[in-house]
Order: structure tokens, then sequence, then C-alpha cells
């Protein structure tokens, strides 16, 4: 992790639509793309708070993120366009552990933002499965060429095969869902922040049974320390 | 004027960094039992600003003074500790055991949890018979007479005012339900600096107390704005979250504003300002 100080200033030097999705990217000047998994606070135009995103990608020279325009920041980032600047801080957190056998890379939604920098960087081509909503959020798949697809109601679970070691990124149900068939799988997870380094105390999730910070524990967790426990009947 | 972080909005053991760039670090309130805190979402951006509802998660005085505490001494720099509880003896029992600190700071107003039993003089009272470090009294600005309870925590024997805390708030979803589980939280952020000076401005008048002026600072043109209405110090909150290099930044704005402003050092804009209650010079 880069030591904190204020944020660095990029250049946008493109912006793509991908489906709903729009792939943002940005000059990297001095920043280390980090380990897959692990995420940065990108200015939201106009807001008071930054964005975390994990990093989609790493061509040469630049930075990709993957956005999802859910409320105003996000569309704020969305609507950047080549040329313009923002502030970005990162990386930040805990990402994947890539020292891993058969690794499968299972996907939902905007949850494929973390995805193809982590194949990228486990190289080999590793398996990938992936859920959408819908045909047009599905255009997102491109990303990842060869990636199995499924679309609801059919869930990347009914399809994910066994025998692998797990790196999952999608909405929290999907999460929990991966955790309890891999216990051993590696998941990143979600959560509102407002700094990315611990000081708001806002991204708590329920982590080895208490509430934790996320952007200091995760965003990558190991599924046992966020199972949901089992009810034993006496 | 020396810049402080406002409790809870930095991690010293977590960004040792960050804190080690300001003049002294203010701990996250410590209350005498464990507090995990409220349930996500705790958090919600709205108009210039920010809500937040922690509900002062930390791990209780015992731990905090076991575990935390030594290794914020490790940091090396001035230590000020956050005390808060539910009624006098609470906050009293935690200032006893406290020693070797810069400064205790009473939060007397935490929106996010029910507010003590007893008085902010109450509290102050009990607490200066357990210590003798210098006690600042973080009051909130919601009161309808500021000015009274700050010479009443004045008499009581606080050393100075911390001001203002975050203001109790509510901010809807798209669903128009609250966007964060406690229901309402507290506002932070550029939206509170108006309503600070102005706290600052009547608690600085009424008291003489020396005063930690926070609540929307971001540039040092607003530390300036701060120290032209009475405050010594300043201390960051919501700016650390976008800008973990806020302290050294500020910092060297701020020596930009006194030359913009035409004062030597900060302190010298104090007799600029006019008492928004009176309309003469503060001090008078």
């Amino acid at each position: 992790m880069q030591s904190l100080a204020s944020p660095s200033t990029h250049r946008v030097t493109g912006s793509e639509r991908i489906g709903p999705y729009t792939l943002l990217q940005l000059e990297r000047g001095d920043l280390d793309p980090g380990v897959p998994g692990q995420f940065f606070m990108l200015e939201a135009p106009g807001r008071l708070l930054p964005r975390p995103f994990s990093l989609c990608l790493a061509p040469p020279g630049e930075l990709a993120f993957l956005v999802d325009p859910v409320g105003p920041g996000t569309q704020a980032i969305c609507e950047l366009q080549a040329g313009d600047r923002i502030s970005v801080l990162g990386p930040l957190g805990h990402g994947y552990r890539l020292d891993v056998g058969r690794p499968l890379l299972v996907g939902g939604g905007i949850g494929i933002a973390p995805l193809p920098y982590l194949a990228e960087q486990l190289g080999g081509s590793p398996a990938v499965v992936l859920g959408f909503r819908s045909e047009e959020y599905a255009e997102a798949a491109a990303l990842l060429p060869g990636a199995e697809v499924v679309i609801d109601p059919v869930l990347v679970t009914e399809v994910m095969p066994g025998g692998y070691d797990v790196f999952a990124c999608g909405p929290e149900p999907m999460l929990h869902a991966v955790a309890e068939l891999c216990p051993g799988a590696q998941l990143a997870w979600e959560a509102p922040m407002a700094c990315g380094y611990g000081a708001c105390y806002g991204c708590v999730v329920e982590i080895d049974g208490a509430l934790k910070r996320l952007c200091l524990e995760g965003p990558v967790l190991d599924a046992a320390r966020v199972r949901t426990p089992v009810e034993v009947v006496a | 004027m020396r810049i402080l972080n406002a409790s809870g909005c930095l991690d010293a053991l977590a960004a040792p960094e960050v804190a080690r760039r300001l003049d002294a670090f203010v701990t996250k309130t410590v209350t005498p039992l464990p507090r995990e805190g409220n349930a996500p979402p705790r958090i919600a951006e709205v108009a210039h600003g920010m809500l937040n509802a922690i509900g002062l998660a930390n791990p209780g005085r015992d731990r905090f003074l076991a575990d935390h505490l030594p290794g914020l001494r490790e940091l090396g720099i001035p230590l000020w500790v956050s005390v808060g509880g539910f009624c006098a003896e609470d906050y009293a029992e935690t200032c006893s055991q406290l020693t070797d600190l810069e400064a205790v700071e009473l939060n007397l107003s935490c929106p996010n949890v029910d507010e003590a039993a007893d008085s902010a003089a109450e509290i102050v009272l009990s607490c200066r018979r357990a210590t003798e470090l210098p006690l600042y009294a973080k009051l909130s600005a919601a009161h309808p007479n500021l000015a009274v309870v700050a010479q009443a925590v004045a008499a009581a024997g606080a050393d100075g005012l911390s001001l203002i805390n975050t203001l109790r708030a509510v901010a809807l979803d798209q669903h128009l339900r609250p966007a964060v589980a406690h229901g309402s939280g507290g506002l932070s952020g550029p939206a509170l600096k108006p309503i600070a000076l102005h706290a600052v401005s009547v608690c600085r008048e009424a008291t003489g107390l020396p005063i930690v002026g926070m609540g929307g600072v971001e540039t040092g043109r607003d530390a300036l704005e701060f120290a032209a209405c009475g405050a010594r110090d300043i201390a960051l909150g919501t700016v650390l979250f976008k800008d973990p290099g806020a302290p050294a930044r500020v910092r060297a704005e701020l020596e930009a504003a006194c030359d913009d402003a035409g004062v030597v050092k900060p302190e010298d804009a104090e007799s600029l300002a006019k008492s928004p209650e009176t309309g003469r010079k503060v001090p008078a």
C-alpha cells in the first residue's frame, strides 16, 4: 500500500460503455496497481466523498475501473470524459491471494469488476463463471473472453464446478451462497466507505462474528470469516 | 494554531502516518463498557455533508487503557482522550484513570446515543474533581442557548471548549427510508461550518476559554475563519476521509491565507471578526 498522503490527480484517457456499465481509464502516474481485489478511492466530481472501486484492468501506463452508475456519485464518475482530471487514492485494503492450484473466478453483476485484472495476474486462462440479471448487463462478460455466462433466473452457484479454488465477487446473497458451497473461497465484499483507510468506521461488515471495518480487514475475505452461522438444533 | 483531528474521524493505529502529521491526536470516544456500535449502513452522503451513525463503537475503558493507549503512546505525538458516558460518574471514573495526556475531551454531545442524564456542567464538575489534566468540553451547537452552557461548564472547571459536534439529522434513500440503519445520524462536513463559526464566536465571547474549532474545515482559509471567530486551534473531521494528507495541506494553506488576509499569524485574525450577537469586534 502506498503511504497515506493526499490523493494524486490523474487524467482520464478514455470512458467506454459496456452494457449499462462504464469502463473508466485513467493515466496511471505513480500509482501502483496493487494486488487484484485491492481498491482505490476515486473522486466523484461534485460530491463530498470519494467512492471505492477495485481495479478492473491495468493496461500499460493506465488503470481502468468498471463503474455501475447506481447513484449520483457513480453517475458523475461515468460522465467523465477524456481529458478530465480526478483525484485517486490507493491501492487500499487486502486483495486476493494468488497462490492457488486450480483457480475458478465467479462474478455476479458489477462483481465482475476485479476479475479481469485477477485473471491477468493469475495467468494461464483460469476458468470463469459469470452471472447477470439480463442480456444487457451480460455485455460486460466481453471483459473475460471464454467465460461461462448465466442470466437470471439461473444462478452462478448452480453452474459452479467443484474442485476449484474459488475467487468470487458479487452481491451479498451470491457471496453467502458461494461461501456455503466453498468454505475455502476468497470473497471480495462491498460496503459504503467514506475514507477507505479505517478512519470513518462506516464500512463495517460482520466478520468473525463481530462488526469490523471492511476497508482494513478486506475487501477480500476468506469465506470462513463471513459464513452465515449454521443454526444447530439441540 | 494547532491542527488536531476531530474525535472519531481517524484511527491513529490504522493510519499512523496521518496521525503523525497532526499537532495532537484525539481518540475516538471511550465509554466505560465496550460498544460494538450501530448496525450498517452507518454513513450516507448528503448535500454539502455526510451523516454518520457509528454509535460510539469503542473497546471500552479497560481494553482501551490496556491495549490501545500504549500503542498510541508509541506514536510519539501529544494525545487527547475523548471520554464519553451515560452519567457524570461514568465520565469521572474514566478521567480518574487517565494520566500523562495533553488533554481530556469530554464528549457531552454525541448525536448517536442518548444524552447523558446529567447536565454538561455536572459532568465537568465531577471530572474536574477526578483529574488535574486539562479538560475540554465538547458541546453541541443544537443547544438553544449555547453561550449559557459554555459559561456553566467554564464555571464548573473546564479549561477549554471543543466546538462543535455533529448535528442530529436524517437522510432518506430513494425508497424514502432512512439512509442509515440507526434512523438519524450526525451531520458533518462543509454544511456545518457557518454554524460552527457562530458557536465558536459566541462561546469565545461568553467564556474567553481556548477553543478547538471544528465543523467543515477543509482548507487553510477555513481554519483562518475559525481563528477569526476566536478558535485557538482547529480539528479536521470529514475532510480527512477524502484527503488523508489534509493536515499538512491545511497547515500550508493557512500560512498563505494569513498572508492574503494581511495577518502575521492566525491569532491576529481574531480582532478582525465581529461578534454575531453584539456586532462588536471580538474580543471586546
